[in-house]
């Protein structure tokens, strides 16, 4: 019987091409969407935890709890906490790079961030998303290669010069086509000579990864933020063995020089964080994105369902005289219920596949500067869903049809 | 007494066979051609036993009484005709023979099987088995050419494949359209369509080919054509119940039953039940036209 059920099933597909394509069509985009959404998300998360292990996963960043930005308000996220944040300066990156810690930490980078900075030049402004100050080894440690011109060197930060190193999406802002090494720009109204390009970084989804301006922490501190220390010391461990002896080494110097104690985290003043961990939190984050983003398409998927309910009890109606036939022929209940049902899977089940066509095609293009990474089980899960979705909204249509009574339905027109 | 007794023994074996059961209600004594059927005394001859059918409809307030305690026998191998206005309850009737509805009260058993006990299933099964429909207005699905329109209530009873084929070959070859087989219904004339819908209704073999209005939709040509099929098909055999209100078409049958008010009102036997020598059969054929 299975044979005889799919060939009417496929004959009652063909014979309204025009509806069967619309119907498809719904369960076409909801599946399509599932696939491609989902990638962007899986993408995105990629991105970041690629842009983290770029950095080296024996990096270790230390701030302030709350940061400068946040003041002493930023306690507040502690619960209870009653630490002042400390606050970073020389004589801490003096005692890190100090050489009884040289086996465990190979560098310490003070940093310092703009926030909020606009950068000018003959008229045309923009905010580059991140303005950081640093030293010449963050070239190193922030993964950074230059395309143009030249990274800022040591005699720049110790002369606390006005040079800056631009990202490609800043450079295009400011400059359009024109020749951004060697220009000067105004930063705040302070005038900053570009003497770098960077290579691009792409985007993580949250980011522009090129929409960056580097300069001399002491040019930034001096000419910009003001203010006393720096936001974040980015230190670096010798090697991924040595990382967690580094951490441990950098809580206890911090600690003892601050007065606080190392072993009590909510009156320490300032957190230690290594790129797994920044890694797993990153990555959660996007996580929650992409189940977010499937959610969304999962209910185009349901409303494509509907769809194929919708034609299904058209199709029961219009062909009521069939279904009498049938029954006066013999048909039993059962017989007559696959029937539809299946007419209804075969729609789901077809627009389940091109779905899936079309997302892995959609997921070659980059989407709003990530480049998706399809997965595989949600390619398997919104095929599934788009056969269960149609059998589950199949039901009802087949069983009218299926109920109907053989001399009500020959009767019928 | 006695008979009374066996009513109650036949009525709950009837309850506890499944539909596939051709239980028949055979009695010890032997009953005469023209004693009326009682359901406690089936006559094995017969393949249609209907006693004291009442249909009533409800409609709106009034309550439509279509059949008021009709009770016919029909044998094997007969030829009856079922005549009536509109409204006399021949449809109704129909409809019941055809296992399409269920009696509000009285017996019936078809080729020996109590059709009122049965649930949709088993009544689907019934249709199936025992009865070949040919409708008025040929009701071929649409669509699907004219040997899987042959196929179809053989697939329903569970034939395999090669079987189905080779059986709607032979069906439509003993209704002359063998080089028909893969045109579709809407390229087919009425009374080809109507041949396939013959073929359609003899291809499981039924007990009984119950046509509603056959030739109503049909010219006179073809009227005569699907009759001679008929009448051949009844030669061999076959029992054929007809319901019509044209005298030319019922004048065709061995035996005419008109109803009036769901009443029989006449039941005259034109032709004797069984033909013996083929040579009557073509001489009835011939009369007739």
């Amino acid at each position: 019987m299975n044979f005889e059920t799919l060939s009417i099933a496929t004959k009652g597909v063909l014979t309204n091409r025009m509806r069967s394509a619309l119907t498809m069509l719904g369960i076409l985009i909801g599946v399509a969407s599932v696939v491609v959404l989902v990638a962007v998300g899986n993408g995105s998360s990629i991105a970041v935890a690629n842009q983290f292990k770029a950095l080296g996963t024996n990096s270790i960043s230390v701030a302030p709890r709350g940061g400068r930005g946040g003041g002493p308000g930023g306690g507040g996220g502690g619960g209870g906490s009653s630490a002042t944040p400390i606050t970073l300066g020389a004589g801490d990156v003096k005692a890190l790079q100090n050489k009884q810690y040289a086996s465990v930490i190979k560098s310490v980078i003070p940093l310092v961030d703009g926030n909020n900075v606009t950068a000018a030049w003959q008229g045309t402004s923009t905010q580059p998303s991140r303005v950081v100050g640093a030293t010449a080894e963050y070239e190193e440690a922030g993964a950074y290669s230059v395309k143009s011109g030249r990274f800022f060197n040591d005699n720049e930060v110790t002369n606390r010069l006005p040079v800056v190193v631009i990202g490609q999406t800043t450079a295009t802002n400011l400059f359009g086509t024109s020749q951004a090494v060697g220009q000067i720009i105004q930063m705040n109204h302070v005038n900053f000579t570009v003497v770098g390009l960077l290579k691009d970084k792409g985007s993580n989804g949250f980011q522009d990864l090129d929409d960056v301006a580097l300069a001399p922490w002491t040019a930034i501190r001096d000419r910009i933020t003001g203010g006393p220390g720096y936001d974040d010391l980015a230190v670096e461990a010798t090697s991924s063995k040595t990382t967690d002896a580094a951490q441990s080494v950098v809580t206890n110097v911090l600690a003892q020089r601050n007065g606080r104690n190392p072993n009590n985290t909510n009156t320490l003043g300032f957190r230690v964080r290594n790129a797994t961990s920044l890694i797993q939190s990153s990555t959660s984050t996007s996580h929650t994105l992409t189940v977010l983003l499937g959610a969304v398409a999962a209910i185009s998927l349901l409303v494509g369902g509907i769809g194929i309910m919708n034609i299904m009890l058209v199709t029961v109606t219009e062909r009521t005289r069939e279904i009498g036939i049938r029954k006066a022929l013999g048909a039993r209940k059962r017989v007559v219920m696959s029937q539809f049902l299946a007419e209804a899977v075969m729609l789901g089940a077809l627009g389940g596949v091109t779905g899936v066509l079309t997302g892995l095609v959609g997921s070659h293009f980059r989407i709003v500067g990530v480049r998706p990474v399809v997965s595989y089980p949600s390619v398997v899960l919104a095929l599934a869903v788009s056969v269960a979705v149609s059998l589950f909204f199949g039901i009802y249509p087949a069983n009218r049809a299926a109920s109907m009574r053989p001399i009500d339905a020959l009767r019928h027109e | 007494m006695r008979r009374s007794a066996t009513l109650q023994t036949s009525d709950t074996s009837t309850h506890n066979t499944s539909t596939d059961s051709t239980a028949t209600y055979n009695s010890a004594t032997s009953t005469g051609v023209d004693v009326t059927p009682t359901p406690d005394v089936l006559d094995t001859r017969n393949v249609i036993e209907l006693f004291r059918i009442v249909k009533t409809y409800a409609m709106g307030e009034n309550t439509v009484h279509a059949l008021r305690s009709l009770s016919v026998s029909i044998m094997r191998g007969d030829f009856v005709a079922i005549m009536g206005a509109s409204g006399s309850g021949k449809s109704t009737l129909m409809n019941i023979i055809g296992c399409l509805d269920v009696p509000s009260s009285g017996r019936y058993f078809l080729d020996g099987v109590e059709i009122a006990s049965l649930d949709d299933d088993q009544l689907a099964m019934a249709r199936n088995r025992k009865i070949g429909f040919i409708f008025q207005s040929f009701n071929l699905i649409p669509r699907t050419s004219a040997i899987a329109n042959v196929m179809l209530p053989l697939a329903y009873a569970g034939v395999s494949r090669s079987e189905r084929r080779a059986r709607a070959l032979h069906a439509l070859d003993a209704v002359g359209l063998r080089d028909r087989i893969d045109h579709l219904p809407s390229e087919l004339s009425g009374g080809q369509q109507q041949r396939v819908a013959v073929a359609r209704a003899i291809a499981t073999n039924p007990a009984l080919l119950l046509a509603d209005e056959p030739t109503g939709n049909l010219d006179s040509a073809s009227t005569h054509e699907v009759l001679d099929i008929f009448t051949k098909l009844n030669n061999e055999g076959r029992t054929v119940v007809m319901i019509t209100h044209e005298n030319d078409v019922a004048a065709r049958a061995k035996r005419v039953i008109r109803l009036v008010d769901g009443r029989i009102i006449s039941d005259v036997r034109q032709t004797p039940a069984i033909v013996t020598h083929a040579a009557e059969g073509i001489a009835a054929m011939s009369g007739a036209q």
